[in-house]
């Protein structure tokens, strides 16, 4: 039966990140590994995340971002308004479309959009968004408790785990139900700081989600974006720890403690 | 633009699509009614200080709908009017409703007091939940503003987004569209140029586009008659983007479909949530708007800075 696992949001092509991820999941003796999707985006050599997944057998679930490149879509499905937004995403989305093979777009079109698991008689709802909506940004500051509630009733779960708006976050329901936004790793979250992050789910008896911070080689992946000629603001992000685009969708509390 | 669908009707369409309320994440409250401390041109429903078809919510009103909103499990709540901060309970409502989710207030700016700034940087820190707050201004000089919002509006307005500002809000500026496509750069980086220069150095802007209904009618011009949703227009649409798929709005008349719609009698669902949970036949021209630029009511915004 498993007791603790993995859970890895947003990967972005940060496939430098991905190995020191697995490496201390691995070194924290969980028994399951999952990502909730998002594989490709912002980062280099979108190729180089598939063969870490299937080498340390990573279930996937499947993100806007793959569902958008491996059904050949014009765009990420982000819903950006700002013209500079959709600029931003498109230089990263055609991006990311050349440089992924023919045979990871096929793998990608075909990953489920939830994965199930049951741990310690908890049913745990893994997904993208949210259950109801893979390109649904369920932040902090706009989320409600009764909101969540009523997700975990219609899908029924007691604990969800999804990813997609890039920062981590998690609550303790009433009726002994859980949800966690467990963060990305394929950028930092907004914050001045470096690094990328991970959750732990541990339900020994009762369910723990820990938030566990992961150091990469961040120099590096910026010398490779700026060799693959991707945007500076995107190298800026990953250099300085603070988002320089797609800060339209960002609510007024995750946005003010930003740079931007 | 291109031809659509819509064009090869002549006359208003005999029977109209109906489109059911996927979840209530939205809900809406008309908290200050018709009542507003100014009369813009452009206004879609001819809110003014005189005009009473609408009237100010109560705290004790508005309570009993967050308690059914709660179990109903509505993701943010949305303040409109007229003029919010007309109400003089309004911090009240914002206080309790912040304990249910997070709050947006669609204001003008003009009424907001260094006393209530300060009061709404109290309630903004005591949450978890977002406060956010949207100032209309049409112009990003004083006679473009004033030519629509009326005199004296555009100083006001402007003190009210620094003073937000200077109590930690990053207001959204939020903007009606009075002009050409091709204008859209320029305006943009004329409104962003006013905030910084203002003191308000990562100014967030919304662009809306003019509803042709109320005052505008007379400022530019109704709709044409083609102008109607049909369900041949539904077809591969994506109707989450239509604010009745996931909104609905109260109002001291009770609850109606969309903020837009108050004064259609069409739009009036019934006196509670429950019963505004039925689906809604998309009759009115406004819809049409709503369809052509989808989630116009979303607090989405340009996030443009200086490179």
């Amino acid at each position: 039966m498993m007791k603790k696992i993995a859970l890895i949001g947003g990967v972005y092509s940060n496939y430098l990140a991905l190995q020191e991820t697995i490496k201390d999941a691995r070194r924290r003796g969980v028994d399951a590994i999952y990502c909730l999707g998002d594989l490709g985006a912002f980062g280099p050599h979108p190729d180089r995340v598939f063969p870490l997944l299937s080498e340390n057998e990573i279930a996937v679930v499947q993100g806007n971002y793959d569902h958008s490149i491996g059904n050949d879509l014009q765009d990420c499905q982000c819903g950006y308004t700002d013209p500079r937004d959709n600029y931003f995403a498109k230089i990263s989305y055609d991006y990311t479309y050349a440089n992924t093979s023919g045979e990871n777009k096929r793998w990608m079109k075909a990953l489920p959009p939830e994965i199930r698991l049951e741990m310690g008689g908890y049913r745990v709802l893994l997904c993208h968004g949210s259950p109801r909506k893979m390109n649904e940004f369920l932040w902090e500051s706009t989320t409600p408790a009764h909101f969540l509630e009523k997700l975990c009733r219609d899908h029924q779960a007691d604990i969800i785990c999804a990813t997609h708006t890039g920062i981590h976050w998690q609550v303790e329901l009433p009726g002994d139900q859980h949800f966690a936004n467990v963060g990305v790793i394929g950028r930092p979250e907004n914050d001045g700081q470096t690094h990328v992050g991970y959750m732990i789910l541990e339900v020994d008896p009762r369910p723990v989600f820990r938030y566990i911070p992961v150091e990469y080689d961040y120099r590096r992946l910026a010398r490779e974006m700026q060799e693959e000629k991707l945007p500076e603001e995107f190298v800026e992000t990953v250099l300085t720890g603070w988002w320089t685009t797609c800060l339209e969708i960002l609510p007024a509390k995750e946005r003010i403690r930003g740079k931007f | 633009m291109e031809a659509s669908p819509a064009l090869s009707y002549t006359s208003p369409p005999e029977v109209h699509p109906e489109l059911h309320l996927d979840a209530l994440d939205n809900l809406w409250f008309q908290v200050s009614g018709t009542l507003c401390n100014i009369a813009c041109d452009h206004c879609f429903i001819s809110c003014s200080p005189r005009n009473h078809s609408f009237e100010l919510m109560t705290l004790a009103q508005i309570e009993p709908h967050l308690e059914a909103s709660a179990a109903l499990g509505v993701k943010e709540y949305y303040f409109t009017g007229g003029e919010p901060f007309m109400n003089k309970e309004m911090l009240d409502i914002l206080e309790r409703t912040l304990r249910y989710g997070p709050a947006t207030v669609l204001t003008n700016g003009m009424l907001i007091t260094p006393a209530k700034a300060a009061r709404l940087q109290h309630l903004a820190d005591n949450t978890r939940y977002s406060l956010e707050l949207r100032v209309s201004l049409d112009g990003y000089t004083e006679a473009m503003n004033d030519a629509i919002r009326g005199k004296g509006v555009f100083k006001k307005a402007m003190a009210g987004v620094e003073r937000l500002y200077a109590h930690g809000f990053l207001p959204i500026i939020t903007v009606t569209k009075t002009w050409e496509d091709a204008e859209d750069e320029a305006v943009l980086q004329g409104f962003a140029d006013l905030l910084k220069s203002h003191g308000y150095a990562r100014p967030r802007i919304k662009i809306l586009p003019s509803l042709k209904l109320g005052k505008e009618i007379a400022r530019t011009q109704g709709y044409d008659r083609y102008e109607y949703v049909t369900a041949e227009m539904l077809e591969e649409y994506d109707c989450s983007q239509l604010i009745c798929a996931n909104s609905r709005v109260v109002t001291n008349r009770g609850v109606y479909v969309c903020p837009i719609l108050i004064e259609s009698p069409s739009a009036r669902l019934g006196d509670t949530l429950e019963d505004a949970k039925r689906s809604y036949a998309l009759q009115e021209q406004a819809c049409y708007t709503c369809y052509l630029y989808g989630a116009i009511c979303s607090n989405f915004s340009s996030g443009k800075r200086d490179a």
